[in-house]
């Protein structure tokens, strides 16, 4: 977004140079910026969309708080920027505290991802005395009882709570709202939730089809009408906030043009460590039959970036075929998702069949098409949820 | 929105400087920016004392061989994006 600035003005000095260039610089750091931290799988919620494997970790195999320490310095030294904590929940681990004071002391930034339910007022203190910078508060609406059906737990209370405790610290604040067909029609009421808060982001990230979500989807693709309501609602309210709150937007692949560069590409900008210590180029990476995947325990972040056989296996463009291969997005979006094209296509290495040029793309429309034609009464009837599970 | 020359414009919450392998970056929710010569000196000087006006008058000394009304535009500018990304509150 920075590139807007170029050739706005002549560059006559050494000053406007340099400021330019600073603006408009592309990102060519080979390292990864972000590590993802899979603390735990433990969750108190069970949403039918979670992003986590459909087969969850348990506490005897997470890591332990020094293996962590040791992932954190060892990213700090390989150019990581960013360490997001999530899980599962990541409040569900009894050092959560000693993780954050560790990472903030390798150098990273602290991005808590958390539902707020294991927290209370001194927690939350302890927390961003720790070193926390950043927390993003999931909700999975606005109305308690669609919220609770959602997450399959009574949790929306709670969340409301700690948002309000969240004005008196000094930490940057997202409210995270997963998108689907029975909350899309809820983002005016979501956005005045974030407007009466101490948010300074919001992120409206309609739900993407993989594991536990793909098995509800037919109750959680939005209509493509509701879609096209609520992108005329958020182009308005980014409008009218503007300077205020940042709005991001993610629409559902399916109903896109073209794929996302699904991770910034694949092990491009972003490292994922599970519960156990796998390291992973993405979090569904390990659908994928044939990657076989290194643990931290092992080796060094280092080591894995540089060599892993699954990072390396879709990392650039050697692997792509046609029509990913001559096409002039490739680097922008990197062929898309390896998981939607093994999910969809039932080949890793298709090019990511949501994208319109994809020879696979009629599947996905045919998709929506059955989705579009159906009526939408069956908003009012529960759905049959399969609910993400608690590991032991 | 052009920022007022008299508020005083300061990190947001959850906004700092960082540094990694000798780089010094701007560290905000989701991103980080690279940091070098004037953005790094304007954004070292968005503590909450220095006024906008302070900051143009300071970088049109570190930068005299430069137009001067070009710095200031340029400032203006960047704190402006700075703004639009929440990595700055202005205070009053």
């Amino acid at each position: 977004m920075y590139s807007q600035f170029v050739g706005v003005r002549g560059q006559s000095s050494r000053f406007c140079r340099q400021l330019h260039h600073q603006m408009s610089m592309p990102n060519d750091l080979s390292n990864p910026l972000a590590l993802i931290a899979e603390l735990t799988h433990r969750c108190p919620l069970h949403c039918v969309y979670c992003s986590n494997p459909l087969e969850l970790q348990s506490r005897d195999n997470e890591l332990p708080t020094e293996i962590w320490s040791r992932i954190f310095n060892e990213a700090a030294q390989l150019g990581v920027l960013q360490a997001d904590f999530t899980g599962g929940e990541p409040l569900a681990r009894p050092d959560i505290i000693d993780l954050v004071r560790s990472a903030r002391a390798a150098g990273l930034y602290v991005n808590l991802i958390t539902s707020g339910l294991p927290l209370d007022e001194t927690k939350l203190a302890a927390l961003v005395a720790a070193g926390l910078d950043h927390i993003q508060l999931s909700f999975q609406g606005t109305r308690e009882e669609t919220a609770n059906e959602i997450s399959g737990t009574k949790s929306h209370v709670q969340k409301l709570r700690v948002l309000d405790w969240l004005r008196q610290h000094r930490v940057a604040v997202t409210l995270n709202f997963v998108i689907h067909r029975r909350n899309i029609d809820q983002l005016e009421e979501m956005l005045a939730m974030a407007e009466s808060s101490c948010a300074t982001r919001i992120e409206f990230a309609n739900v993407q089809y993989y594991g536990w979500a793909f098995a509800n989807r037919e109750n959680l693709l939005p209509t493509r009408a509701q879609l096209d309501q609520s992108l005329a609602f958020i182009k308005s309210a980014q409008e009218r906030l503007q300077n205020k709150i940042r709005i991001e937007y993610v629409v559902p692949d399916y109903y896109a043009k073209y794929p996302k560069p699904c991770m910034g590409g694949w092990a491009r900008k972003l490292m994922l460590i599970t519960p156990s210590g796998d390291a992973l180029p993405c979090h569904a990476a390990q659908i994928i039959p044939g990657l076989s995947f290194e643990n931290v325990k092992g080796r060094s972040l280092r080591e894995i970036w540089e060599h892993s056989s699954a990072f390396e296996k879709f990392r650039g463009e050697a692997w792509m075929r046609e029509p990913c291969k001559s096409c002039d997005r490739r680097e922008q979006d990197f062929g898309g998702c390896r998981c939607q094209a093994l999910l969809l296509a039932g080949d890793a290495a298709a090019t990511d069949p949501v994208c319109s040029l994809a020879p696979q793309r009629p599947k996905v429309d045919a998709i929506l098409a059955g989705f579009n034609a159906a009526p939408t009464a069956e908003l009012f009837v529960k759905p049959a949820w399969l609910y993400r599970p608690n590991p032991a | 929105m052009t920022p007022d020359l008299n508020s005083r414009p300061r990190l947001a919450p959850g906004c700092r400087l960082g540094e990694n392998n000798q780089q010094r970056v701007l560290l905000m929710p989701e991103r980080a920016l690279r940091l070098n010569g004037p953005s790094l000196e304007i954004v070292e000087r968005c503590d909450g004392k220095h006024t906008v006006q302070q900051i143009i008058a300071d970088l049109q000394k570190i930068y005299s061989k430069a137009e001067s009304k070009k710095v200031e535009q340029d400032i203006l500018g960047y704190l402006a994006l700075l703004q639009k990304d929440r990595a700055l509150d202005f205070e009053t």
